[in-house]
């Protein structure tokens, strides 16, 4: 079976003008919903506290949030969290009430409102160890609701991670453009570059444009995308300089189109292989896992477009030429050399 | 040109076995345990508990696959509920004869089921994180201000004895925040205390200044020396810490420090914050009061008479009864410091206890009123006191450095130390984290978390035995020696498996397979071209680990920084996607090339390889062999 039959190279670059085009205007989108709109910033960067509880029954979101918001602990968030019983509640920060406490005070509320009081009771798992939880007991011993998981971030931690998250993308950008630089040549460094974090403005606009949640995990997963699709740029890149060394009468424009269509088989396969496991993730990971794989998937999805067509396009118009490569350093000259460059 | 010499082969051998074993067991689940730990910090367990407990349970007719001291725990494993329960109460009774003060505490835990031989090659299973097992989480910030005042404190004690003992006059010692402040009328006299002072207190800085009658020295600590202070400062909350959890009796805490003044206390299994944070955040106390040795009292020790007025019984760490005055001269608050260490003059092993200006004042004064008596060093936890020791007073003890000696050994000098610290923490802690993760939504996350890798795995196999036949099959067999691998390393190391942890597993598998596609359409290629199959092959491989190499450097990048910035949770991702791609770089490679050569390898005339349709634009039939540079 062979997916992709190309007889003769395909001129991509001759629609460069257009790519970018399509490039530009979705990363302005992107770049005007994160201004107007803003991430919608998780509480292990706003801080505050997040309290999962799961009722017996469906639960009635709008009871809840009444019940919260009548605490008078200020803009509070209710909603559902997997299935139609997990309701996921979350609470801003309040200089005067103390953090630690405030899980316990809503849970409590939450159970009065069901008409239960919150007492400690002994469990034994089924493998036998003893632990003992607050629970919620009704009449007749029911447990109208159970609390799953409560986190509180004080502001303090909230802000570091906010700067070390930044700190880590200006690593990762500068560790790559160095790397880049120095395995091949500025030029091409700055394209891929300007090519990835062009998909990571865009990641975070879907995420401002859907007000999906922003968490360390979806970080996490921007982060992992930047470095995973800047490899795409890499093999194109050492496609292009295999091709100026062996095809010595072509242009550089011929050159680029060589490159990408005859890494456009991998290109795919490797990015399809990837996205599958990253939909597994999606359909099994539950709720915890979601807005991480949907991170990736975007990221998959235009790290191909941006590295294919807009990092070559950018390198193209830096002006890169076949004296840029082939002049750097006398040992690269040996195109018989397996460690000249790679190809695919 | 496709073989391997014979040590690859071992070594590819190798890594699997030893990836086998250390894989294995996390497999095995986990069985029924009993757990005995010292409920006292004046109560150290050892080894000698072993054969009591072994005894107690041939007694009770129970048998125990075996009970093995570890840490400072003994662990005993059994084969259902029933039996651990019965144990459980069977060694309680046994260890425990006061129910209502309880020596040790014996706790119903879980504990791997995988055999000793694993066990004894340090073959454990992974340690699953608290969302996987749930459980509570903390994140204490230390307040360092307040440690290094605290020092401070301590250093203006020294200098006031130092004074004393040389004989200089000084017009004043005082701390002025973390800095010590010491006046003089006299200038001479300022450069001999100037002398003494840089000699005996090598961690201060000394800075002069002054105006008209007024000479001032100040010292502040140096960066290296208020490093050493924080650090201990933490290490010491850390201990405190230790002893405090430890009886909650759970299977294995986390306290580790994060970062220069973090503490994250991780309690696996534990559901109520409350009980948690009390127990966290309860201090033991201690006392410093004189022993009280009239004849009543000493009537009283033998039982003969009631304490008297105004005394109470309390019992030595060996168990003899004392009768110690209800008055307390001082508290805990006024000690700032206990080293275990050695007389100056007689060499015996020594505690040091360095005391705060005002408790050095209230102990000097107490001290030349009561030489030749006895004084006794109480300390309280959950509201019951004993007498760490109760020294006798030799001589007047001015300037807060006070040493305990006579008739210690080293190991009692470095216990009795760590008790007096044990009782505070070296420095106020505040929760600025916390997470509770019930137990059925860890289960969840195991499974999700599971399934995600199996189904993904799964859809990869399949399409790459589809796609690349034989060649796709050992991409198959690469990715899951990757997995195996993965998953040995991370048991090696006993890393903490969490849910981004598994979410790195399996995206990690989903990058690693990028390797081999570019190794099997590179083959593909060179057959396109009209090499011949074993020059494919080996062109293939050879052409394809440049452009691999490359691709993980850029994915490491981002994993390393992952690693450096992120904390918690994604720590755990950055690890195992680390971690992962290292792996994959050898078993894409070199474990896949050891297949293929092992299949294809021997055969002089290999006419065609099983890659899929290898597709010609031209559609010619195939050119003779012939190697294309």
């Amino acid at each position: 079976m062979e997916f992709f039959r190309i007889k003769r190279d395909i001129p991509f670059m001759r629609h460069a003008l257009v790519f970018n085009v399509v490039s530009f205007l979705t990363f302005a989108a992107a770049v005007f919903f994160l201004v107007t709109r803003g991430l919608h910033l998780s509480i292990e960067f706003t801080g505050g506290t997040v309290l999962e509880v799961e009722y017996a029954q469906t639960a009635d979101i709008n009871k809840t949030r009444s019940t919260v918001e009548a605490m008078g602990y200020g803009e509070v968030l209710v909603q559902n969290f997997g299935t139609s019983r997990d309701v996921l509640i979350r609470l801003p920060i309040r200089g005067d009430i103390k953090q630690s406490e405030v899980a316990a005070g809503v849970f409590d509320r939450l159970c009065a409102a069901e008409g239960g009081t919150v007492s400690p009771r002994q469990f034994t798992t089924p493998q036998g160890a003893q632990v003992s939880r607050p629970a919620c007991t009704a009449a007749a011993g029911a447990e109208p609701i159970k609390l799953s998981r409560t986190e509180f971030v004080g502001p303090a931690v909230g802000r570091e991670l906010y700067s070390d998250g930044v700190k880590a993308l200006a690593f990762v950008v500068i560790g790559i453009m160095l790397y880049l630089a120095f395995r091949f040549e500025w030029k091409f460094s700055v394209a891929a570059i300007v090519a990835n974090l062009h998909d990571v403005v865009i990641i975070l606009g879907f995420f401002a444009f859907f007000q999906w949640e922003f968490s360390l995990a979806v970080l996490a997963a921007v982060l992992a995308v930047l470095g995973y699709s800047v490899n795409e740029s890499v093999v194109i890149f050492d496609r292009i300089r295999e091709a100026f060394r062996r095809y010595r009468k072509m242009s550089t424009r011929e050159v680029i189109d060589h490159a990408i269509t005859s890494t456009m088989s991998r290109t795919i396969i490797t990015h399809g292989s990837t996205q599958m496991m990253v939909l597994a993730m999606l359909l099994f990971g539950g709720p915890t896992l979601h807005y991480f794989a949907v991170a990736l998937t975007i990221g998959i999805l235009f790290g191909i477009y941006s590295s294919v067509f807009v990092a070559a396009a950018i390198a193209m118009w830096l002006g890169v030429k076949r004296e840029d490569l082939v002049r750097s350093g006398g040992k690269e000259h040996d195109p018989n050399d397996p460690n000249a460059g790679a190809v695919v | 040109m496709n073989r391997y010499p014979l040590w690859k082969y071992l070594l590819l051998a190798v890594a699997l076995v030893v990836g086998l074993l250390y894989t294995l067991p996390n497999f095995f689940g986990e069985a029924p345990a009993v757990q005995v730990s010292s409920g006292k910090v004046t109560l150290k367990l050892d080894a000698a508990v072993v054969p009591r407990i072994e005894s107690v349970l041939q007694q009770a007719g129970l048998k125990a696959d075996f009970v093995h001291f570890e840490g400072n725990t003994v662990k005993a494993r059994f084969a259902d509920t029933d039996t651990q329960i019965k144990a459980k109460d069977a060694i309680s009774r046994a260890l425990n004869p006061d129910a209502t003060d309880p020596g040790y505490i014996v706790a119903l835990n879980l504990l791997s089921r995988s055999p000793a031989w694993l066990t004894s090659l340090h073959a454990l299973p992974m340690y699953l994180g608290l969302d996987l097992r749930g459980g509570v989480h903390f994140l204490m910030q230390v307040d360092m201000k307040s440690a290094l005042t605290k020092k401070a404190e301590s250093f203006a004690g020294d200098m006031r004895s130092l004074m004393r003992d040389k004989n200089i006059r000084h017009a004043g010692i005082t701390r002025e925040g973390n800095d010590v402040a010491i006046r003089f009328r006299d200038r001479a006299v300022l450069a001999q205390a100037q002398a003494v002072l840089a000699d005996q207190l090598p961690d201060l800085q000394w800075t002069e200044s002054g105006d008209g009658s007024d000479f001032k020295l100040t010292g502040s600590l140096k960066p290296e020396a208020a490093r050493r202070v924080q650090e201990q400062a933490i290490q010491q909350n850390i201990t405190t810490l230790h002893n405090r959890i430890n009886e909650l009796a759970i299977s294995e805490p986390v306290i580790q420090k994060q970062g220069l003044d973090r503490v994250v206390v991780q309690l696996p299994g534990v559901q109520d914050t409350a009980k948690a944070k009390d127990i966290i955040g309860r201090t033991a106390t201690l006392e410093i009061r004189m022993v009280e040795e009239s004849t009543e009292a000493t009537a009283a020790l033998r039982g003969d008479a009631p304490v008297p007025f105004g005394t109470e019984r309390y019992l030595e760490r060996g168990g003899a009864p004392i009768i110690v005055k209800r008055q307390v001269i001082l508290t805990g608050e006024n000690l700032t410091d206990a080293q275990p260490g050695f007389d100056s003059q007689t060499q015996e092993p020594a505690v040091h206890l360095t005391l705060d200006a005002k408790g050095a004042r209230i102990f000097r004064d107490v001290t030349r009123d009561s030489v030749g008596k006895r004084m006794a060093i109480l300390l309280f936890e959950k509201g019951k006191g004993e007498v760490v020791t109760a020294p006798v007073i030799r001589s007047e003890i001015g300037g807060g450095r006070v040493q305990i000696s006579g008739r210690m050994t080293t190991v009692e000098a470095n216990d009795t130390a760590l008790l007096l610290r044990a009782g505070s923490l070296a420095a106020p802690m505040e929760i600025i984290e916390e997470r509770t993760i019930g137990p059925s939504l860890g289960r969840d996350n195991i499974d999700k978390g599971f399934n995600s890798v199996t189904y993904g795995f799964a859809a990869i196999a399949a399409f790459m035995c589809v796609y690349y036949l034989l060649f796709g099959v050992f991409s198959t067999l690469a990715l899951a020696f990757n997995l195996l691998l993965l998953v040995a390393v991370l048991s090696m190391l006993q890393a903490t498996l969490t849910l981004p942890g598994i979410a790195a597993i399996a995206l990690t598998l989903g990058m690693a397979i990028d390797a081999n596609v570019l190794i099997n359409e590179r083959v593909r290629e060179e057959l396109r071209g009209g090499a011949s199959p074993q020059a494919a092959i080996h062109t293939g491989y050879e052409r394809a680990w440049a452009t691999i190499l490359d691709s993980n450097v850029t994915t490491l990048i981002a994993g390393l920084a992952l690693l450096a910035f992120g904390s918690g949770p994604v720590r755990g991702f950055a690890v195992v996607h680390c971690l992962g791609i290292l792996t994959s770089m050898f078993s894409a490679v070199m474990f896949s090339r050891g297949l293929v050569n092992l299949w294809y390898g021997r055969q002089k005339r290999l006419k065609a390889v099983s890659i899929g349709q290898v597709w010609r634009p031209d559609g010619a039939p195939s050119p003779a062999a012939e190697s294309k540079g």
